[in-house]
């Protein structure tokens, strides 16, 4: 990567990311057709909220005759991590001007948010001006894919084969954001405790059992690397 | 209460209540915390915060698939496997994604 204006680094960064933002968006776009919304709603599902697996919660309950509130607070519950991104991106970002953060925290999805945390860890001499503008390139191509998709998803609905494995795009998605993250025997420890702990806590409802774990994956984490 | 009227004004209502709650998720340390320092502590432990949530996240889209009924299924473990071996090995995001899909087209071919 020789791009050294971070804008332009981060579009280069974000823009692989359609790849994987469009099958996620398609997906989308056709259970919730299907589910009965018509086109609209399925895209302002997308523009509006912008958080896949959250929306997926949100449809499935619906379909499943839950009462509106039961449906907010689970969808919202599997969105909680976000405010752990939100956290976790404060430092290098917190100095912005106020109508910056505000959009940033717009479009602070899973990918953005992992590919300016690697960005940031690796350019230490970038301004504040300079992580913005890495950050809304990353956004550039990624949030448009999604909508895009998502468009795509509802006006073919049911013509998408049945066969493509695409609920698979969510999962290859997020396992290739982690493999890079895992850059010390901290960083391995606490994806461990993640993945053991959201197992044993399978039955915690609301999605609160993926909460319980990333906090207790942080202590370890945080833990290893005091000792280290 | 009654369920919510699918194509109407209550999935309006949860559509616009979930964006709101959601965006609030975003905001709430970037807005509101802005460049006071965080103490010590709190950082060591927010560098793992994607480590610590992604991998929850994924494994038991992995381990039982709604596709298969949540059953285990060969294919998307291997292809979840290669993946992961990708990124950690070679840390680019897109090379494993493409390898993972690669291997998970190739499984669904044989």
């Amino acid at each position: 990567m020789t791009e050294t204006r971070p804008f332009l680094r981060g579009v280069a960064e974000g823009l692989p990311f359609i790849l994987i933002m469009v099958p996620f968006g398609l997906l989308f776009g056709v259970l919730a057709s299907e589910a009965g919304l018509p086109v609209t709603q399925v895209i302002a599902f997308s523009v509006i909220v912008i958080a896949g697996a959250a929306q997926f919660t949100a449809v499935q309950l619906m379909v499943d005759q839950v009462p509106a509130i039961i449906v907010v607070l689970s969808a919202l519950a599997v969105n909680l991590r976000m405010v752990m991104y939100s956290a976790s991106i404060v430092p290098h970002l917190g100095a912005a001007p106020m109508w910056q953060r505000g959009l940033i925290a717009y479009l602070l999805v899973d990918q953005t948010y992992a590919l300016a945390a690697a960005a940031y860890e690796r350019e230490r001499t970038w301004s504040v001006a300079d992580r913005v503008r890495y950050f809304a390139g990353t956004a550039a191509p990624v949030f448009p894919a999604w909508v895009g998709g998502t468009w795509a998803g509802a006006a073919l609905g049911a013509r998408v084969p049945a066969s493509w494995p695409l609920d698979f795009a969510l999962p290859l998605c997020f396992l290739a954001l982690v493999g890079p993250l895992l850059k010390s025997r901290a960083h391995v420890a606490a994806a461990f405790v993640s993945v053991v702990m959201v197992l044993a806590l399978w039955w915690v409802p609301w999605g609160l059992g993926l909460i319980f774990a990333a906090l207790a994956a942080m202590a370890v984490g945080a833990e290893v690397e005091r000792r280290t | 209460m009654s369920a919510v009227e699918i194509g109407g004004a209550g999935t309006w209502w949860v559509i616009v209540a979930l964006g709101g709650l959601t965006y609030l998720t975003r905001f709430v340390f970037l807005g509101l915390v802005g460049d006071r320092p965080l103490p010590d502590w709190l950082l060591r432990h927010l560098r793992y915060t994607g480590v610590a949530v992604l991998p929850g996240l994924v494994a038991p889209l992995i381990l039982w698939p709604e596709a298969t009924g949540g059953a285990p299924d060969a294919a998307r473990l291997v292809a979840a496997a290669v993946t992961l071996t990708v990124g950690a090995w070679r840390r680019d995001v897109i090379l494993a994604v493409v390898a993972g899909a690669a291997t998970l087209g190739l499984a669904g071919l044989l």
